[in-house]
């Protein structure tokens, strides 16, 4: 990135700037990613982060549909799903390595994305937030009713994508990384811009030429290759899919990781989805209370820091800015 | 990876008069065309029986400032609404240089070079005032996911070019306030300069400005008679719905009276100013002489307001 | 043919029920009220914990009972209506709408485990089942107790469109329905309004979570959340707002389903209904009964 600083500015402040410019960040959390194995690696302790890792390019997904576009989508858990089943009933019944199946994956994700948001997206934003809890059950219902998916008891005997549980772990970690970035861009570029234009006010964003059907149909295709591709990670994970993984509940689960962690906001958003992953595994005694306390935390959060535990900034950092006196 | 979001963001105007980037002066000059730039034709529109606009017909040629002006209800921003697309007139057609653009979608109205204000501001108010003007520039950029995702050197180009634009605009627009900052945390007044400039960084051929001045106090009021002039200057064409008759006298080649949805006037300021019809809808029937005399002295400008 | 009919009809009631506390506050406050369903669940769990206290109940009795318990119900879960609407809701009104709805998902999350953490995850028996004597209706089989629900659901939905269209209540809650500010500039407390629309909707889906619990004989925690997006199914096919288009949803909805799952098989009624919902959605979102809002720019 160019810098072209307009005026003098202390070293302190420039020194503060770019600690918490969402690069160094995003580095840091990288490194204590890939150091934690380290500290603990028992297989149950790395499932558990594979699994946080997972949950977190899931909500940097919903970020997008969310966060950025202003969509409430209360059946993201359907995209996660389609990815899961499309790679894993591929896989077993053709016996195919799961890398293979990625772009009938990206497919079926992209499919999905435009049949649930073709009827929807002309719709008022709440309606939408129910329809897409109804398409979340059809899509669950079916994996259950259906023989190609196995029906309740799912699939098994998924091929894993790496040798053993570390590698994958390494390999699940670069590609949420990568995923997040991805997001975190795209949430920067003209498109994003967009999706934030029609978050804010839509008729204002029509009115400056954004088609905003079309910008909010690429808003949830994104969310479901997002997605997607996390339900593959899950079924290599889990080597098991079943409908029982894919319910509301985890919907409102990667909602609340984006609500909490601050809707917009990349930073937040991987921040919201490590807690809520995690905190689980740390009350485990409170474990008939956590939900109870997951749905409480929701009110909370929308009453008292509706921005989340750590917002996106609306203030622009002046530094990638032309000199002013060059335009005047 | 095909990828339908792609062919989204590759869409750019088909209009190469807005190829050139750094001179929007010449951009305007869309070459001689036997159409007026807007043409609005027998234009009705009714909410549920109730007609809101009875047969309005009025043309805008290039370069040219057109004052829209009535009581309030009289129909001025429906008509707007009906020409930028956001609603879909009962019979009539809108054209915008011959071509027909009646019922097109306000997003599909703006990639054809009209820009609009709101009467009521509606700015993105929690994204930086910046961003504000750069969603301008949405149909012009060219840049694709793929750009986006890898920050290709066109990403970057084009980044730094709007950001550019986007102060341009806004040093054009007269913009004190701090513009790195939400648009909701700066004044008033400041906040319609950021909606014009936002208008302008489309750069438009047509501009349609509701009510600019309002709410603004009299030197910001001059400031805005001086913008106006300024964006004439560049070749747009501007349409105006405007209370304050002084600035409308001031700044208008034509003016264009309406009243309960009908047209009652159209002509250059000084003639629509000695209208009687035109008097009397502002004053009613009943008015006496020396209230006539004094909407009269009102109406010819100078004092703030005409009473609508 | 007759009996898909009765079947649909009285499923539809339910969902009738249900709708309409969905539909009355949408129509005040433009808020999908996320967990009313879950009010539905507190009312089976209600009556449930009524009926467990109030020991055996012989078979004779068991009508008059279920009425006291139904009342009960109705004013406990009407209370907890109003409680929510207190404490989450209010402070939001002015809010972003995806805040309210975020807000709701929260409320009806907290509801659902809570009943989860206090009664245990797994499906609760009824203490009480009404008689099971039934009639031949135009070759349809109708059971008493069947008649009995329907007459309380209808003598339930009357009462409450004679209050709406009738009473100084009512008229308050249209006018606040149209116009929030308007009403409160002519005097209306547009809070107690507000407060009194939660209310009557939370004490009817508490009505129908105890007819479901003594009709089905089992009720567990999270049997609010499926009749919720049904009831908001049944909303939006008869016009969301609008009582008497709801009413009418919530019996068509009914209807559909009993023929869809006769066509299609039981395990794709959900389906089945969803899909109704989006193919309303797109080609009449308005409903059968609602009208055509334009959107002022």
């Amino acid at each position: 990135m160019t810098r072209r600083d307009a005026g003098p500015r202390s070293i302190a402040s420039r020194l503060v700037d770019s600690l918490t410019e969402n690069r160094w960040i995003g580095l840091a959390g990288l490194a204590i990613a890939l150091l934690a194995p380290f500290v603990n690696a028992t297989p149950y302790a790395i499932s558990v982060m594979t699994s946080a890792a997972i949950f977190v390019m899931l909500a940097a997904g919903l970020n997008i549909v969310v966060g950025y576009c202003g969509l409430l989508d209360l059946g993201y858990a359907a995209f996660f799903a389609v990815g899961a089943y499309t790679s894993g009933v591929l896989s077993t019944r053709f016996d195919l390595p799961l890398v293979a199946t990625l772009p009938a994956v990206l497919v079926a994700t992209v499919i999905a994305g435009v049949v649930i948001g073709a009827p929807t997206l002309r719709l008022r934003s709440d309606y939408l937030a129910i329809v897409t809890l109804g398409f979340g059950e059809i899509i669950r219902i079916t994996a259950t009713n259906l023989d190609v998916t196995g029906g309740p008891s799912g699939i098994y005997g998924i091929p894993g994508l790496a040798g053993d549980r570390i590698s994958f772990y390494y390999l699940t970690v670069l590609v949420v990384a990568v995923a997040v970035v991805g997001a975190a861009r795209l949430g920067r570029s003209r498109l994003g811009r967009a999706w934030r234009f029609v978050r804010e006010d839509e008729d204002a964003a029509e009115a400056m030429g954004v088609h905003t059907y079309k910008v909010k149909m690429a808003a949830y295709i994104a969310g479901a290759i997002w997605g997607g591709l996390a339900g593959v990670l899950f079924a290599a994970h889990l080597s098991a899919i079943a409908p029982s993984s894919f319910t509301f509940l985890q919907s409102a689960l990667v909602l609340m990781a984006v609500v909490l962690g601050g809707m917009g906001s990349i930073r937040g958003v991987v921040i919201g989805a490590v807690i809520i992953s995690l905190l689980p595994e740390l009350l485990r005694d409170l474990a008939d209370y956590r939900f109870v306390a997951f749905g409480v935390l929701l009110i909370i959060v929308m009453l008292v820091r509706p921005q989340g535990l750590w917002p996106a900034r609306a203030r622009e950092a002046a530094r990638s800015t032309a000199p002013r006196e060059a335009v005047r | 990876m095909k990828d339908p979001a792609n062919d989204l963001v590759n869409e750019t105007v088909n209009d190469p008069v807005n190829e050139t980037v750094n001179d929007p002066v010449n951009e305007t000059s869309g070459g001689p065309s036997d159409h007026p730039l807007l043409s609005i034709e027998d234009l009705r529109l009714s909410f549920g029986g109730v007609l809101a606009i009875d047969g309005l017909t009025f043309g805008v040629g290039e370069a040219e400032i057109v004052s829209l002006i009535g009581p309030n209800g009289a129909g001025k921003t429906s008509a707007f609404n009906c020409v930028t697309g956001f609603y879909r007139p009962t019979a009539g057609a809108v054209r915008l240089r011959g071509r027909d653009i009646t019922g097109l979608r306000p997003s599909a109205v703006a990639a054809l070079g009209v820009a609009r204000t709101f009467q009521n501001l509606r700015l993105f108010g929690e994204m930086s005032v910046l961003d504000n003007v750069r969603a301008g520039t949405h149909l012009w950029i060219r840049q694709s996911v793929f750009d986006a995702l890898l920050h290709t050197p066109r990403y970057r180009r084009g980044e730094r070019e709007i950001t550019e634009q986007a102060h341009h605009w806004l040093d054009f627009a007269g913009l004190r306030g701090d513009r790195y900052g939400p648009a909701r945390a700066l004044p008033y007044g400041e906040q319609r300069r950021v909606e014009i400039a936002r208008a302008l960084a489309r750069r438009p051929d047509l501009l349609l400005l509701d009510e600019p001045a309002a709410g603004l106090n009299h030197g910001e009021k001059a400031e805005m008679l001086d913008l106006i002039r300024r964006i004439r200057d560049l070749g747009i064409a501007i349409v105006l719905i405007e209370h304050d008759m002084g600035l409308v006298m001031d700044v208008s080649q034509r003016v264009v009276v309406l009243n309960f949805g009908r047209e009652i006037a159209d002509g250059p300021p000084e003639e629509v100013r000695r209208d009687p019809e035109v008097v009397e809808a502002y004053l009613g029937r009943d008015a006496d002489e020396a209230e006539i005399e004094q909407a009269r002295a009102s109406v010819a400008g100078g004092r703030d307001d005409g009473g609508a | 043919m007759t009996q898909l009919v009765w079947n649909g009809l009285f499923v539809g009631s339910f969902y009738a029920l249900v709708a309409l506390g969905y539909s009355m506050v949408y129509g005040i406050m433009k808020l999908l009220n996320f967990a009313h369903g879950d009010l539905y669940m507190l009312g089976a769990f209600t009556g449930f914990a009524v009926l467990g206290a109030a020991g055996g109940v012989s078979v004779t009795m068991a009508l008059p009972l279920l009425l006291l318990v139904l009342v009960l119900t109705m004013g406990t879960t009407g209370l907890a209506g109003v409680l929510l609407e207190r404490v989450a809701y209010r402070r939001l009104r002015g809010a972003p709408r995806l805040s309210l709805l975020i807000t709701a998902v929260g409320a009806s999350f907290a509801l659902e485990y809570g009943m989860r953490a206090a009664a245990g995850a797994d499906p609760r028996v009824y203490p009480v089942r009404l008689g099971g004597t039934s009639l031949e209706v135009l070759g349809a089989r109708v059971t008493l107790q069947q008649l009995a629900l329907v007459g309380v659901a209808v003598v339930l939905m009357v009462g409450l469109n004679l209050l709406v269209t009738r009473s100084r209540e009512g008229r308050a809650m249209r006018a606040v329905a149209l116009d929030p500010r308007a009403a409160a500039l002519m005097g209306i407390d547009v809070d107690a309004v507000i407060a009194r629309t939660f209310f009557l909707g939370s004490a009817l889906a508490g009505a129908a979570g105890v007819m479901a619990g003594a009709h089905y004989g089992k009720i567990d925690f999270m049997m609010g959340f499926l009749i919720g997006l049904k009831a908001f199914t049944a909303a939006v096919i008869g016009g969301i707002g609008n009582i008497p288009g709801t009413m009418l949803g919530g019996l068509l909805l009914g209807l559909l389903e009993s023929f869809g799952t006769f066509w299609l098989g039981g395990e794709w009624r959900d389906v089945f209904a969803f899909g109704v919902l989006i193919l309303f959605l797109t080609v009449r979102p308005t409903g059968l009964l609602g009208e055509r809002v334009t959107e002022r720019v």
